[in-house]
């Protein structure tokens, strides 16, 4: 539809033409389905009309119709590239409607599983600005450190890309000895290479070139279209849900939020190599001040109990099956919850009338609210230059469609 | 100290626009007020623009439908970035004829969240630049996040939850 409107305008003799550039849906550069009509003027775009919606999955009428733990998994789905982010988000929202404390010990096991999460979507999008710029060789590099980290995820739950990862109230098992030996060995490795992908890229010329300058926004722009995460921290807002409104005991750590100056693209892809450094250190504290304790909450009607109980022991099987048949009553009531996700603050606002199933549950999805200003951060600039912008603004298809 | 920032909210609310205030709570640690549907775009700019207040970020915007209400509740939720204060809004709107003035004139980031609300559950805002289908097909009929869109196919017959109370 879009296309025709923009495309059946009849030319006048004499008038300026256009020409008009399919950018998707399915285009190699754009890592993911994403459609943009630009309108061309030679090789700078004069305006871009996008289409999104070509993975959308209806999460919010799902989540309708599905007990509290069954959405975990749909949370997955949405950023991929930081799954355990959205996971541990929604289990906090639960347990805020619930009224649950959280042992100290699961703060900051969740604490690390997200910081890792967080490299690994920071990772992943550096990686892929490098691509854009020609520069292969870094992404190669990077994803062999994404590897480790999903063998990390894999020991603690068995699960890679979709982690599905903890439960309400807690973790499934508590991290194994081979889970800790897999984390100490990211930390010893992924220093190094990440200073070596730095080197390859934040004073190379050519690096400097494309991305000083390029897919730019103003402060109060980004804040009119309610940028959050990275993006706005390199328009030079220091806005971090972690610090802003700390949850899962953020506030214990000493770290520092990165902002850049301009809101180009190479502010973005600074702020988030910083970020990378900043979570390595939070990862860091987290294990030299882990507490002791147990890895979950005592809430025997939303932590489902090891299975070996679930048959020996009456009142285990007698929760099991609440919990599986979603049978646990829980309170009435409306709550917001916001974690810092690799893309910005990611929101579940969570409307619960007493029933087993949510009776609406609307996620705030920080690319769909950032992806509407795409057009205006690339009119003016190159071809090359968009799509540039939009891997440097990390736009993941599964978030933005939900 | 939470009771204090709706008490403060609803103190600026009331300067300029009392009777626009229908009810005022604390939902977990979140002050939501709801007011009526006329002038709420000049709430929110009051909000936007007073001293005290400056609520100049938009967090995110959705409908919700209440089907024993016969309404479409639109929720608004504002940030004061520089003093962390956070405010949610709603304002209720009839479901035959669900229309509210557009808050794009205030947040441009608010397009696109219209047009989901849009797409999602009918609700027309005025003057909205672009108010079209976004995640949806634009040839589909209904609007799929209110409550009488069933999610499964009703004539199935090979599935049996009545044992389940469902």
């Amino acid at each position: 539809m879009d296309n025709q409107t923009l495309t059946d305008h009849i030319y006048q003799p004499g008038e300026k033409q256009y020409s008009y550039l399919n950018l998707g849906p399915t285009h190699p550069a754009t890592h993911g389905i994403f459609q943009n009509v630009l309108k061309m003027d030679g090789e700078i775009i004069v305006d871009a009309t996008s289409t999104i919606g070509y993975i959308h999955r209806a999460f919010e009428k799902l989540a309708e119709r599905r007990p509290f733990y069954q959405i975990t998994p749909i949370t997955d789905r949405m950023n991929y590239c930081s799954a355990p982010i959205n996971n541990i988000g929604w289990h906090m929202t639960v347990e805020k409607l619930l009224g649950i404390e959280v042992p100290k010990k699961v703060q900051y096991m969740r604490v690390i599983v997200m910081e890792l999460a967080r490299i690994t979507d920071h990772l992943i999008c550096n990686a892929v600005i490098g691509v854009d710029t020609g520069a292969l060789t870094g992404f190669v590099y990077m994803f062999q450190q994404r590897e480790l980290v999903y063998e990390i995820y894999e020991e603690l739950c068995g699960a890679r890309l979709t982690s599905n990862v903890g439960r309400i109230g807690g973790f499934e098992r508590d991290f194994t000895p081979k889970a800790w030996e897999k984390i100490h060995r990211f930390l010893k490795e992924f220093p190094v290479v990440l200073k070596e992908f730095e080197n390859l890229l934040s004073r190379n010329r050519i690096f400097m070139d494309r991305t000083i300058g390029t897919g730019s926004i103003t402060a109060e722009k980004a804040l009119n279209y309610s940028f959050t995460g990275p993006n706005l921290r390199a328009a030079g807002v220091d806005y971090d849900v972690r610090v802003a409104r700390p949850y899962s005991s953020y506030e214990d750590f000493d770290f520092a939020i990165p902002v850049g100056k301009n809101g180009d693209t190479y502010d973005r892809f600074m702020v988030r190599e910083e970020e990378m450094w900043q979570s390595m250190s939070i990862i860091k504290q987290a294990i030299e001040k882990m507490p002791e304790g147990p890895f979950h909450a005592k809430v025997p009607e939303f932590y489902l109990p090891p299975k070996e109980e679930v048959y020996n022991n009456m009142e285990a099987l007698i929760y099991h099956f609440k919990i599986v048949m979603g049978e646990t009553d829980v309170p009435k009531g409306e709550v917001y919850h916001c974690v810092e996700g690799g893309n910005g603050e990611l929101g579940f606002y969570l409307i619960s009338d007493g029933g087993r199933q949510p009776f609406r549950l609307h996620f705030r999805r920080p690319c769909f609210i950032y992806y509407q200003a795409f057009p205006e951060m690339v009119k003016g600039s190159m071809l090359s230059d968009a799509i540039l912008t939009m891997s440097s603004m990390n736009v993941i298809a599964g978030e933005l469609d939900a | 100290m939470e009771g204090t920032d709706l008490e403060k909210i609803v103190a600026v609310l009331k300067e300029k626009y009392e009777e626009e205030i229908l009810h005022t709570e604390m939902l977990y640690d979140f002050p939501t007020i709801s007011l009526k549907k006329d002038k709420i775009i000049g709430v929110i700019k009051h909000l936007h623009d007073h001293p005290d207040t400056k609520f100049q970020f938009l967090t995110t915007l959705c409908g919700i439908h209440y089907p024993e209400i016969n309404q479409i509740a639109i929720m608004y939720q504002l940030h004061n970035m520089v003093s962390n204060q956070r405010v949610r809004l709603k304002t209720y709107l009839p479901v035959d004829n669900p229309s509210v003035a557009t808050l794009t004139t205030v947040f441009a980031g608010a397009n696109w969240m219209e047009r989901e609300t849009y797409d999602f559950f009918g609700v027309i805002f005025e003057g909205h630049p672009n108010l079209k289908r976004i995640l949806n097909v634009d040839e589909m009929i209904m609007f799929p996040l209110r409550k009488e869109f069933p999610l499964e196919d009703q004539i199935r017959e090979d599935k049996n939850d009545s044992m389940f109370g469902r």
